[in-house]
């Protein structure tokens, strides 16, 4: 399936957003603010609050559509599929989690990956898919990534991931854990060979995801108000018995203590990976390299 | 050393008492029970045997968590003849639940870095449980860098909970002080062996963990979450966390067969807690082996092994057509 069929076939309710019992479904109501937004302005804004700069979550597709180069995306068809090898269930089994998974998103997994033009420079992406399955890092989205960074080894070109993710796929057990060593160690190849690595951490990205490619970028950016962090939140509450601080593992919070280089509005989140794509890539083809 | 005895231990831990009344009868009295005594010392070696061979997953669980389970510390001072401790991460301070030095095993140098545990609540107190902060990976990443320019080998014992959720950690970066020995572990020129002791608690123990070789004792676990919190995270009930312990397959006898691992180190019969010195001995003939057979190989060959390793982990179904579609 190409990334129009799933432009097309979206129609549901997308995630992050609520929509309001009005005929027409033309209104949402702001998670943050509360704010009634006219859902055609909240669309033309990146799905970003008009009111108050809340980041509504979004598809690996409105992302594509947001940040590059229209029409220009093409993504990689390795047809991996997640199988239930440890055949796990909890209060329900992984093979129906990951049935319903699929038809809830319309993707195979929660790695969506290619290469796009992004202000008329060609770059490798690679975009995980929140509602599916909290975009949890098993042995598919793992290896998809291996192999993009593996991609980027060889066509050398700049290599850009959004994350927004829980962590590891439990439901994978050992395997998913092992995950983050792999596409780490594929991060060092990519270091030999001089290609820019750009980390985009949206909300949220958690456990085995930051703690493995997620924070190893060359630049590391952030959506605003984005949680970023290796515990839970409710993790750590419990462990040390206290509130925790308002503002905590959030995007400014991180780049308060220097783990990121900046917190970056969706709205200018092209420009600014324009940027620093450019400035990291001594053979910059793209239009605003051409000066 | 009386041991508290687990629930499954009872049985055979009432017979090592019954014994050592009727020692204390036949030194007392002029009664000889030797017969006696004899007979039930078998007794008791085969219902531990029979109790040690078919353990539970939970059983298994209780054992790597033990209490009086030899630590990290402790067995690299019981298998090097020599070993000298070193501290800090340069940065921000020395982080106790993460220890690490020098030593020599038979003609070997090496550098060993543990988690470590303490064995009652004062020592785990100072220990933090055997969950570091990112200055504990950031050490253990300073100790890997000056093994790999001395050319030592590096042996790492794992045993944690897990990387500790707290306050500091997060600010200090968590996350990437993981990812960053992750990354950096995969290109080390010397060779790597890992050894889960105990408890292999997700990000945190992978955090020391990226080896050529690695190896887990038999009543040791290794798992990406603990079952308390699958149970509470996808069980949505804190009380499944038996089920959540079958269900991760985290024993060794699991791990070994998922590929993750290269051999299982038999423990003590009984589980290592009871004999330090035995468990120890057995790690040291795997380590020893290894070192020996690691001796002769380059750079190259070793870290092209490890990156092998890693990249081969995952099981998935591949359909691929690579069709390039473009839009
Ligand atoms: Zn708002």
């Amino acid at each position: 399936m190409s990334i129009l069929d799933w432009f097309n076939k979206k129609e549901k309710p997308e995630q992050g957003i609520k929509k309001l019992d009005i005929p027409g479904d033309l209104w949402v109501k702001c998670y943050s603010c509360n704010s009634v937004l006219y859902l055609k302005d909240l669309v033309a804004n990146s799905k970003v609050c008009l009111e108050c700069q809340y980041h509504f979550r979004i598809t690996p597709q409105e992302r594509i559509s947001y940040i590059f180069d229209h029409g220009s995306f093409t993504q990689n068809e390795n047809q991996l599929k997640s199988i239930d090898f440890l055949n796990f269930s909890d209060t329900e089994s992984y093979k129906k989690r990951l049935e319903k998974a699929t038809k809830k998103s319309g993707s195979i997994d929660a790695f969506v990956s290619g290469k796009a033009m992004l202000s008329g420079q060609a770059v490798n992406v690679g975009i995980m898919d929140f509602s599916f399955m909290g975009g949890s890092m098993g042995s598919v989205v793992g290896e998809s990534i291996t192999r993009l960074i593996e991609m980027a080894i060889k066509n050398k070109l700049p290599l850009l991931i959004f994350t927004s993710s829980g962590g590891a796929r439990m439901q994978e057990g050992i395997l998913s854990l092992m995950q983050m060593a792999k596409t780490s160690a594929a991060l060092s190849r990519l270091d030999s060979v001089g290609v820019p690595y750009i980390s985009i951490l949206c909300d949220p990205t958690t456990g085995g995801t930051s703690a493995s490619f997620a924070m190893l970028g060359d630049i590391i950016m952030a959506e605003p108000g984005a949680l970023i962090g290796f515990a839970g939140p409710r993790v750590i509450e419990q462990t040390i018995r206290q509130k925790l601080p308002k503002g905590f593992q959030r995007s400014e919070f991180l780049l308060e203590h220097g783990m990121i280089d900046m917190v970056v509005n969706r709205r200018e989140l092209k420009d600014k990976l324009t940027l620093s794509v450019r400035l990291l890539s001594p053979k910059f083809s793209g239009k605003q390299g051409k000066r | 050393m009386i041991i508290k005895p687990l629930e499954f231990e009872k049985p055979i831990h009432d017979l090592y008492i019954k014994i050592d009344e009727l020692k204390r009868l036949s030194q007392e009295g002029q009664v000889d029970l030797a017969q006696e005594i004899k007979k039930i010392e078998t007794r008791a070696k085969t219902l531990k045997k029979e109790i040690f061979a078919h353990l539970t997953p939970q059983q298994i669980l209780q054992i790597a968590r033990h209490p009086n389970r030899p630590d990290s510390f402790s067995l690299a001072n019981l298998i090097c003849d020599d070993f000298i401790e070193l501290h800090g991460d340069r940065h921000f301070r020395d982080d106790p639940s993460m220890i690490g030095g020098m030593g020599q095993i038979a003609s070997h140098r090496v550098v060993i870095i543990g988690h470590q545990k303490g064995h009652d609540t004062k020592e785990n107190i100072y220990r933090n449980f055997g969950m570091p902060h990112p200055e504990g990976y950031r050490k253990a990443l300073r100790l890997m860098k000056l093994a790999e320019k001395f050319g030592l080998p590096i042996v790492t014992f794992i045993d944690t909970p897990g990387a500790y959720p707290g306050l500091g950690a997060e600010e200090r970066g968590q996350s990437e002080a993981i990812a960053r020995n992750l990354k950096e572990m995969t290109g080390i020129h010397v060779p790597i062996f890992s050894v889960v002791v105990g408890e292999g608690g997700s990000g945190g123990a992978l955090g020391i963990g990226v080896a050529n070789r690695i190896y887990m004792l038999e009543h040791s676990v290794y798992s990406v979450i603990s079952p308390e919190g699958c149970a509470s995270i996808l069980f949505r009930d804190t009380d499944k966390a038996d089920i959540a312990a079958e269900q991760l397959k985290l024993t060794a006898k699991d791990i070994l067969e998922l590929g993750v691992i290269d051999g299982i180190v038999k423990e003590p019969l009984g589980g290592g807690h009871h004999d330090w010195h035995c468990q120890a001995e057995n790690i040291k003939k795997v380590i020893l082996k290894d070192l020996a057979s690691y001796k002769r190989k380059d750079t190259k060959e070793i870290t092209e092994e490890r990156y092998e390793k890693f990249r081969s982990f995952g099981k998935f179904m591949d359909e691929s057509k690579t069709i390039k579609k473009g839009d």
